[in-house]
């Protein structure tokens, strides 16, 4: 059954192949951390039009399955707009969008346990409202939050086989396609699934100790 | 409201249209409600408010608990907005600006403008705890005023000696007890030199024995002079010790007022006797 020379023949392509993956979890990572900040900003608008369109925006987001969002970039932007972009980037920017909503809830509970007083003081000392975010409310609700956000790191790593499916050649495509030469699924897919557990497992120690560090600020 | 606008002169450097002409001087009040009315809902807690505060005086605002003294002090720091009524700072609205001859709502720009004459401390201190105590007094300085770094530290250290907590610059706020978290809050406030500065019931959240470092903080920086306050208080020995002026209000207007001497020793109203027979 399982053959170890051959496990160890294929690990090399398999490894390359985490290149795409990391790039995907990190591009995507970055981007839904901005956008989510920008959304749970709004969200906090003095205008009730922006506060309804940002949350109705993010509400048809986080309603409708990444996939088919996927599916929607990758056959219709270059219909709508012309312009041809490389699956590597709307995958990217899929997961971006998707996971930037579910971050603003997360930014929003960061920013909801702000103490009223917070802003309060700072508006007494007549700080700017971009001052007040910048110096006073994001460090304070950043922090507490960054464990939740690392949880989310996971999540989408581990969201990135979904795409495959938009032809980007990530760790499961290249599974596939071993398969499909060699017909033997067995090492490659388990390698696939391996892989991912470790690197989930040492992301998952990493945010362990930040939220542990988290715990001790200002305490010093 | 003003509607001649035709006559209206060239820019004049002021938009103060009520006291046109006269000058930004000891004459005009540095703050003075004009039938300032504030209501929640339904719920009308401030029933026309007329209040005049002379540069450098000190106000104490007595009363009892929901009488509205902290609603008047918030209103002022633009914390909450009067219902109706102005609210005027150095002869200029607070809560309104001039646009084509007319008063209109205040948009943030005035806002900012006229919150730099205006200073608070808060009875839950509101220090930032992300910040070390003497990052807390420099970033307003550094941020609004624009201050260089140094000029920050220097007038920043000169506070913070006032107050006595020059031994505690590296700490962060979580470290100080609640009378030297607030003795930095007023360090904060005073760094920005405001004209005038509401304490809310500053000792209220203290544990009984830190109250006096704090009161006697505050009576100093009253006896410099200068800096008219507004000082909203259950402390009555507090009041009678430093203010000008004692502002007795209840149930949403101002009952009775005078020197306190006089508030104190010949109460007139049974509002204010009964209010006072329990202090004794």
């Amino acid at each position: 059954m399982w053959d170890w020379s051959y496990a160890a023949s294929i690990l090399p392509r398999l490894l390359s192949a985490l290149q795409a993956t990391f790039i995907a979890t990190a591009w995507g990572f970055a981007l839904a951390c901005t956008l989510g900040l920008v959304l749970a900003v709004l969200s906090r608008s003095r205008f009730v039009l922006v506060r309804l369109t940002v949350d109705g925006i993010s509400e048809f987001i986080r309603r409708t399955p990444l996939l088919v969002q996927i599916f929607f970039l990758f056959y219709s932007i270059p219909l709508l707009t012309g312009i041809s972009v490389p699956a590597l980037t709307t995958g990217i920017i899929g997961l971006g969008l998707h996971y930037s909503t579910y971050m603003s809830q997360v930014y929003r509970s960061g920013i909801e346990g702000i103490d009223n007083g917070q802003w309060e003081a700072a508006k007494a000392l007549n700080f700017t409202p971009v001052r007040t975010w910048s110096a006073i409310i994001l460090p304070q609700a950043i922090p507490p939050i960054l464990p939740i956000m690392g949880n989310y790191l996971i999540v989408m790593f581990k969201e990135t086989p979904l795409l495959a499916a938009i032809t980007v050649v990530e760790l499961l495509t290249t599974a596939k396609n071993i398969n499909a030469r060699d017909w033997r699924p067995f090492e490659p897919y388990t390698i696939v699934g391996v892989l991912f557990l470790v690197i989930s497992l040492i992301v998952a120690f990493l945010v362990g100790w930040l939220e542990n560090r988290m715990k001790q600020r200002y305490t010093r | 409201m003003d509607t001649a606008t035709k006559e209206e002169p060239a820019f004049t450097g002021s938009v103060s249209k009520p006291h046109q002409g006269k000058p930004a001087a000891s004459a005009v009040p540095v703050v003075s409600y004009r039938d300032v009315k504030k209501s929640y809902g339904d719920l009308e807690v401030l029933h026309g408010i007329d209040l005049d505060i002379a540069a450098g005086e000190k106000v104490a605002l007595i009363g009892p608990s929901g009488s509205g003294k902290t609603t008047l002090g918030r209103m002022l720091m633009t914390l909450e907005e009067p219902t109706s009524g102005v609210i005027e700072v150095e002869g200029e609205p607070l809560w309104q600006m001039e646009r084509n001859g007319k008063l209109v709502r205040a948009n943030e720009h005035h806002l900012h403008r006229m919150r730099s004459k205006i200073g608070m401390v808060f009875q839950h201190f509101n220090l930032f705890p992300h910040m070390k105590v003497l990052r807390n007094v420099t970033e307003a300085p550094r941020k609004v005023l624009g201050l260089d770094k140094e000029e920050a530290h220097d007038r920043a250290v000169e506070m913070l000696r006032k107050v006595g907590l020059e031994d505690k610059l590296d700490v962060y706020p979580s470290k100080l007890s609640g009378g030297q978290k607030q003795r930095v809050a007023i360090a904060r406030a005073l760094v920005m030199r405001p004209k005038i500065m509401v304490f809310d019931e500053v000792t209220s959240a203290l544990d009984p024995e830190l109250v006096g470092e704090v009161l006697a903080v505050i009576k100093e920086i009253a006896e410099e002079g200068e800096m008219a306050m507004m000082l909203i208080t259950h402390e009555m020995d507090f009041a009678r010790d430093v203010a000008d002026r004692v502002i007795f209000g209840a149930d949403g207007r101002i009952v009775e007022s005078g020197p306190p001497q006089e508030l104190f020793g010949q109460p007139k109203s049974d509002r204010l006797k009964s209010f006072l027979s329990r202090f004794v």
